[in-house]
């Protein structure tokens, strides 16, 4: 078991920058969780810290060891491919058995570690089959068991649940962290879904344009998004975003739209300051839109429900505000139909307000925000 | 009128009026054919003027060839095996299976070698395609051309006067030469100088198909091999070779085939003297030397047998690859 360290990573391919001075500390046994939009660098990170993409400048460690010009090979990490990668010419326990072979481990040492991993993945029945004799879920699990029968100090996956279908990626993404509860290795996960991330990973890191975001805990990410990029990746369906206008002094300072007014929340008094006539962009969730009375302080959101898509318990309310397109999950009880006319509200507590040049969350310090 | 014209006109119109004609002709007689019967029918009528083509082109010659083998010189006795008696106890054909053997061995160790080296090495270079192209290019030239070109690089003068042959002339100022090269018929040297000239050509062949293979495996194969603990060494050892097996295993059995086939080089440079002889060239002679046609009919009956096995192992290889598909 180790810790991975990034400190001043930087990687360029010829002219573009991939990843940009990213400093990030992945704690020993924790499953880390590095999530963005495709080209964001988040598998050139995983991939300098396997060893398979050479580091620009600033160093990678994995415990205490710099390994910026260590092999792959003698880096102690096992990785996890997004095609599995599964070598086609050998028997799934030929597949678990390559690695540990080429350590030279004792012969009846291999034979049990494979037997005890394959029992562990249910592939007890499969150690004398071809890769292509496989089902996609059975391949992936192939792929998990070649890292884990080598017992490393970190592993590595690379988006491995993306080819697999919607049902077995639900049920794979609890068998890994099932696997992690269990083996306590400390855990580098690479994925674009924001899903598979607030599930699984103990602290995510957001990355964007080769440059980190934000890192944290699920629920620190989902609460408190230091700017607009977080906050619209996180969470699902994505976050509102509104063109405000600040307008009065003091209690009575409000934002405005067409069809939106937003009393503006005690605890960015302070931040906004005397300024008035400032133009903001507020952010409220899909989630936090609710039906019904507008109560004091609250925002309020006149829409007109365009599409409404029914999801059992919810639904998912497609409207516009002012020709402005919002999303609002609520209560299927409340029988939205196509057409209505909806007044929406937001509680203060719930609201985001973004720099509309930097996308900063305005009230970042955490001291600010109530309780 | 010009009676080539109208031939010309013959061959241009009166040949896809045949085909046409044919093809109507079958779907009339599917016509009188009950219905469910037709699907069953119709690929076979549409098989089979090529497959006449085949008979009378290449299944007939063959059994006439077999025939005739078993005839003496002038066609006009059956003499039994008395031509693959001698084909087998005469020094000089006997002396031509030998190279041949050497051929086939030889030549394939050095091309499918050669070739995946080759193909392993141009992968790491950045002008790949420039370097492939001119490993190819001698394939493209005939074999006749690279024979002469071969001749000159081989040429020999007597000592004292100047040599003509690009390896004489560096040979001989240090001493070494000048050699005759084409004529040390000891160890087979000459003939493995003549397998060197074909692999020559070959090389490139090889280079292509096993290149295009190498570029066909997962660059995250290799990649899981680094990481599992491997070696570039082993990587190499354990994931390329075993997944290039079975394009290795068609490109030996394609060169394999050519090696048997051998004549342009050896009919151009040594016509066979030396002890250079191969069976094809002993065949052409035996047939336009000598003519005795029956005897040239009992080396090709040789020949054939002899590729016989490699074919059926190219074809079967090819279908279970089709298999996997």
């Amino acid at each position: 078991m180790a810790t991975v360290t990034f400190d001043h990573v930087t990687k360029r391919f010829a002219d573009v920058v991939a990843v940009d001075d990213l400093n990030l500390e992945i704690g020993d046994g924790e499953f880390m969780v590095l999530v963005g939009p495709s080209g964001c660098g988040k598998t050139t990170s995983l991939r300098m810290i396997a060893g398979l993409e050479e580091i620009s400048a600033g160093s990678v460690r994995i415990g205490d060891r710099v390994v910026n010009d260590v092999a792959p090979k003698d880096r102690d990490i096992a990785m996890v491919f997004q095609s599995y990668a599964l070598y086609p010419h050998m028997t799934v326990y030929d597949n678990l058995a390559f690695g540990l072979k080429l350590r030279k481990v004792a012969k009846q040492e291999i034979d049990k570690r494979v037997k005890d991993t394959a029992a562990m993945l249910d592939l007890g029945k499969l150690l004398q089959r071809k890769p292509k004799e496989l089902s996609g879920g059975q391949r992936q699990r192939v792929a998990l068991g070649r890292a884990i029968v080598r017992e490393p100090a970190v592993f590595l996956m690379d988006e491995p649940l993306s080819n697999l279908d919607a049902k077995l990626r639900v049920e794979t993404r609890a068998n890994i962290a099932r696997l992690h509860q269990r083996l306590k290795t400390t855990v580098v996960y690479v994925t674009h879904d924001q899903v598979e991330a607030m599930t699984m990973g103990s602290r995510i890191a957001v990355m964007n344009e080769g440059r980190l975001q934000q890192v944290g805990p699920p629920q620190e990410l989902y609460d408190h998004p230091v700017n607009r990029f977080v906050a619209g990746f996180i969470g699902s369906p994505a976050m509102n975003f509104v063109d405000v206008a600040l307008t009065g002094q003091g209690a009575d300072a409000k934002l405005s739209a067409e069809g939106i007014t937003i009393p503006l929340p005690g605890r960015f008094r302070q931040v906004v300051g005397p300024t008035t006539d400032r133009k903001l962009v507020a952010g409220f969730r899909p989630e936090h839109l609710e039906l019904g009375e507008t109560a004091d302080g609250a925002a309020r959101v006149d829409v007109k429900a365009d599409v409404v898509e029914y999801l059992g318990n919810e639904e998912m309310i497609h409207a516009s505000a002012g020709g402005r397109d919002i999303v609002a999950v609520v209560d299927s009880a409340a029988r939205v139909r196509p057409g209505d006319i909806l007044e929406l509200h937001v509680a203060p507590g719930k609201l985001h307000l973004f720099d509309p040049e930097t996308g900063a969350t305005l009230v970042a310090e955490r001291e600010l925000l109530p309780a | 009128m010009d009676p080539r014209l109208i031939t010309a006109v013959v061959v241009v119109v009166g040949i896809p009026a045949v085909l046409v004609g044919y093809i109507a002709a079958t779907e009339w007689v599917l016509q009188l054919l009950p219905q469910r019967a037709r699907p069953r029918i119709r690929p076979w009528l549409w098989l089979t003027p090529a497959l006449a083509f085949l008979f009378v082109f290449l299944v007939y010659p063959t059994i006439g060839t077999a025939i005739r083998s078993l005839q003496n010189a002038d066609g006009t006795k059956f003499i039994g095996l008395a031509n693959y008696a001698w084909f087998f106890s005469d020094s000089g054909t006997l002396s031509a299976l030998k190279n041949n053997v050497i051929w086939l061995v030889l030549m394939t160790i050095l091309c499918v070698g050669f070739g995946l080296l080759i193909a392993v090495l141009v992968d790491r270079v950045r002008y790949e395609a420039a370097a492939k192209a001119v490993i190819f290019l001698p394939l493209a030239i005939s074999a006749t051309a690279a024979s002469v070109i071969w001749l000159f690089m081989f040429a020999y003068q007597p000592p004292g006067t100047a040599q003509t042959g690009t390896l004489n002339a560096v040979l001989t100022p240090p001493g070494i030469g000048p050699l005759p090269f084409l004529t040390i018929s000891g160890f087979s040297f000459n003939t493995i100088l003549l397998v060197c000239v074909m692999s020559w050509m070959w090389t490139g062949f090889c280079m292509v198909i096993i290149s295009a293979a190498l570029k066909a495996i997962n660059p995250e194969l290799l990649e899981a091999a680094r990481v599992d603990g491997a070696t570039e060494w082993q990587v190499f050892r354990g994931i390329t070779l075993p997944l290039l097996a079975p394009t290795l295993a068609v490109v030996a059995t394609t060169i394999i085939i050519t090696a048997l086939k051998a004549f342009d080089i050896v009919y151009v440079m040594t016509n066979g003297n030396f002890d250079t002889q191969v069976i094809a060239n002993s065949m052409y002679q035996e047939m336009f030397l000598f003519s005795n046609f029956s005897r040239g009919s009992a080396i090709a009956i040789v020949l054939m047998v002899a590729v016989i096995p490699v074919m059926a192992f190219n074809i079967q290889r090819f279908q279970a690859q089709e298999a996997i598909r």
